[in-house]
């Protein structure tokens, strides 16, 4: 009797071992037919992704050096590459006398100098919110939230009379701040900072706040427990921060494009504008993609190593906000 | 006693003191520039938008405008701003359209996607995985960019690729495919009055939507239990049966603040209509902020176009806490 009760009980565990195992190793897998549906529909989907990035890759590198593709020609390789377009466009993209480099310096400039400023200035903010309570912090966080809520179009008509009023004196030369990078810089900001001061919020709300009681158990001062702790443990939130910053800020459109009359401060987004539509009568389309990849490549690539930091935090936590 | 406690008491409301400031200095920075660069033009451009502010007020000497009350909020009502096919809830009444439809097709393109690419023992997962994040990583005002291009009649690549499939699938002449995506003003079907430029833009903003509830809805497909699935087939549900009863309620936690976000981001999706029909033909595409811009840039009237802002402001205010109210996603203030 025992021994059966025994024989029973090992029976009943090594059934639920091999389902378990079975599951896990996931051997038990797809029946044929279902795979190769499943197949053809990812390859399908897979095929609409890549039909634009094909298309303008081969476009950019088209040997033939005509205004229009008068055929779809999706394999870069075909028929040889040249790199004549993106020569053209080193040169100078459009018919306003600025070269591609100055075109990325100013976008550059104004990407770097927005993202840093939203983070030093927003990072004090958002550990205020996150670990600090005081009176009226609901309210002070339903005006960031509010701001964030807004598009940054719809702060353009304040910001645009405003900083056309002021003028800034160096030495001999006078200038419009509205018609500056400085301008832009400041509109963008207006934008950046609250979104930083939310995004960094978030984070910091996760990061274990008994770190911080150790060190004011340790003699620390609640700001040394900030400068020591905190803001250390926060670095992939800054770096993430600033290169969201900086990304929008480099593709950055409607301001500068409001703000900006001089050619030589446009930034890359406007020559692009310039290259594409009812401006484009005279671009070569092989110019346009070869200015599309040039001004798209250096942030997909950083985007795609740091994406998985954000993508999977943006649909648990960045949204309650 | 009172000898003892008097100091105490000092060092205790010396304690609050520096408490209660600490916080406010740590405010400060940021408080200080979003004064400036943000709270005081919101409450500049209220008072701008009782005024007629216009390229005369521009230069830093010229005379303050006038004072017009709520003029500029009733003649954008009610259609009397002077701009040919100008109509404030048609735009209105677009944009939520337009929110909606692509909202709906990206999450249920997006869940059903995910279902598949997230079947046990499928081929090549990582190498689908990689590609379907491009349309993510790559700048959406790009994208945006290069399918206007790519909707050209006669050159763009969507006509061109139809064309060669309509000839090897289906025998159709090539010369069919001379689509005016963007500015043809008729309606392609005559029950819907929806121009194709709404086609176009809708193409678009799937190829660039759909991947990021994909990957929200894995991410909350892994986390359902094997054990249910396994206990369903046991009680002998079907495949349909196990995806509305176990799949589609626990995907659903996950789905609604996507969906939310998702609902925002389209409703101020400047970048794509602007790049990709310019809010035409006849200002069909028109969403508010499109409008908005064009108010600023073109009309130059600032005025109406900070009344114009103002009642974006407030929809949006009104859809913030409408789909609070849905989602209760305001509990996490307190968190």
């Amino acid at each position: 009797m025992p021994n059966t009760e025994k024989q029973s009980i090992l029976d009943h565990i090594r059934r639920i071992f091999t389902i378990r195992r079975l599951t896990k190793s996931g051997e038990r897998g797809m029946s044929l037919i279902s795979q190769l549906i499943s197949q053809l529909l990812l390859l399908l989907v897979a095929a609409t992704v890549i039909y634009p990035i094909l298309w303008v890759v081969s476009m950019s590198f088209d040997p033939r050096d005509i205004s229009r593709p008068t055929e779809l020609r999706l394999n870069p390789f075909q028929g040889g590459m040249s790199l004549k377009a993106y020569a053209d466009i080193i040169k100078q993209p459009t018919a306003n006398p600025v070269s591609l480099g100055q075109l990325m310096f100013n976008s550059f400039r104004l990407a770097t100098l927005t993202g840093l400023a939203s983070i030093i200035v927003g990072v004090f903010a958002s550990y205020a919110f996150s670990r600090l309570r005081f009176k009226g912090r609901q309210v002070l966080m339903i005006a960031v939230l509010a701001v964030l809520m807004l598009p940054s179009v719809a702060m353009l008509p304040a910001l645009f009379v405003l900083l056309n009023k002021i003028q800034i004196n160096i030495g001999h030369t006078t200038f419009n701040v509205r018609d500056s990078l400085l301008g832009v810089g400041f509109a963008v900001l207006s934008g950046l900072l609250p979104f930083a001061i939310w995004n960094m919020k978030g984070y910091l709300d996760t990061i274990p706040r008994e770190l911080e009681e150790a060190a004011l158990i340790d003699g620390c001062t609640p700001n040394s427990a900030f400068f020591r702790v905190t803001l250390p443990l926060s670095t992939p939130v800054l770096a993430v921060t600033f290169f969201l910053g900086f990304m929008s800020t480099w593709t950055e459109f409607t301001t500068s494009w409001l703000f900006l009359t001089n050619p030589k401060d446009f930034t890359l987004m406007m020559a692009l504008y310039n290259m594409v539509g009812q401006y484009s009568d005279s671009t070569p389309w092989s110019h346009f993609a070869a200015m599309s990849i040039m001004i798209a490549l250096p942030v997909t690539i950083v985007y795609l190593f740091v994406q998985r930091y954000f993508v999977a935090g943006l649909a648990i936590g960045g949204v309650k906000g | 006693m009172a000898q003892i406690s008097l100091p105490q008491s000092r060092e205790k409301a010396k304690k609050p003191i520096w408490r209660t400031l600490t916080p406010y200095l740590y405010l400060l920075p940021a408080f200080i520039v979003m004064g400036i660069i943000t709270y005081y033009p919101m409450v500049y451009q209220v008072w701008m938008s009782f005024t007629d502010y216009g390229l005369k007020n521009l230069r830093w000497n010229a005379p303050l405008p006038n004072f017009v009350g709520l003029a500029n909020y009733i003649n954008i009502e009610t259609d009397q701003l002077g701009l040919s096919y100008f109509s404030f809830w048609h735009v209105l009444g677009f944009d939520l359209f337009w929110t909606f439809s692509n909202v709906i097709i990206h999450v249920s393109l997006g869940i059903l996607i995910a279902v598949i690419l997230n079947q046990q023992g499928l081929w090549l997962k990582g190498i689908y995985r990689a590609l379907y994040i491009l349309p993510i990583v790559i700048p959406q005002i790009i994208v945006a960019n290069i399918f206007r291009n790519m909707f050209d009649p006669d050159y763009g690549a969507i006509n061109q690729g139809l064309a060669i499939l309509g000839k090897s699938l289906l025998g159709l002449s090539p010369s069919l495919f001379h689509i005016h995506w963007i500015d043809q003003i008729d309606y392609p079907t005559s029950w819907i009055p929806l121009p194709l430029a709404y086609y176009a833009l809708l193409i678009t903003n799937v190829w660039l939507g759909w991947p990021f509830m994909t990957i929200v809805a894995s991410g909350a497909l892994q986390s359902i239990p094997k054990d249910l699935y396994e206990a369903a087939k046991i009680d002998g549900a079907s495949g349909t049966q196990q995806f509305w009863r176990i799949t589609f309620p626990l995907l659903r936690p996950a789905m609604v603040p996507a969906a939310v976000y998702g609902m925002v981001v389209t409703f101020n999706l400047f970048n794509l209509i602007y790049f990709l029909s310019g809010g035409g033909p006849l200002r069909e595409t028109e969403i508010l902020v499109t409008t908005a811009y064009d108010l600023i840039n073109q009309q130059r009237l600032y005025g109406v176009a900070a009344a114009f802002c103002v009642y974006i402001f407030v929809i949006l205010l009104i859809l913030t806490l409408a789909t609070n109210a849905v989602t209760r996603a305001t509990e996490s203030y307190d968190a």
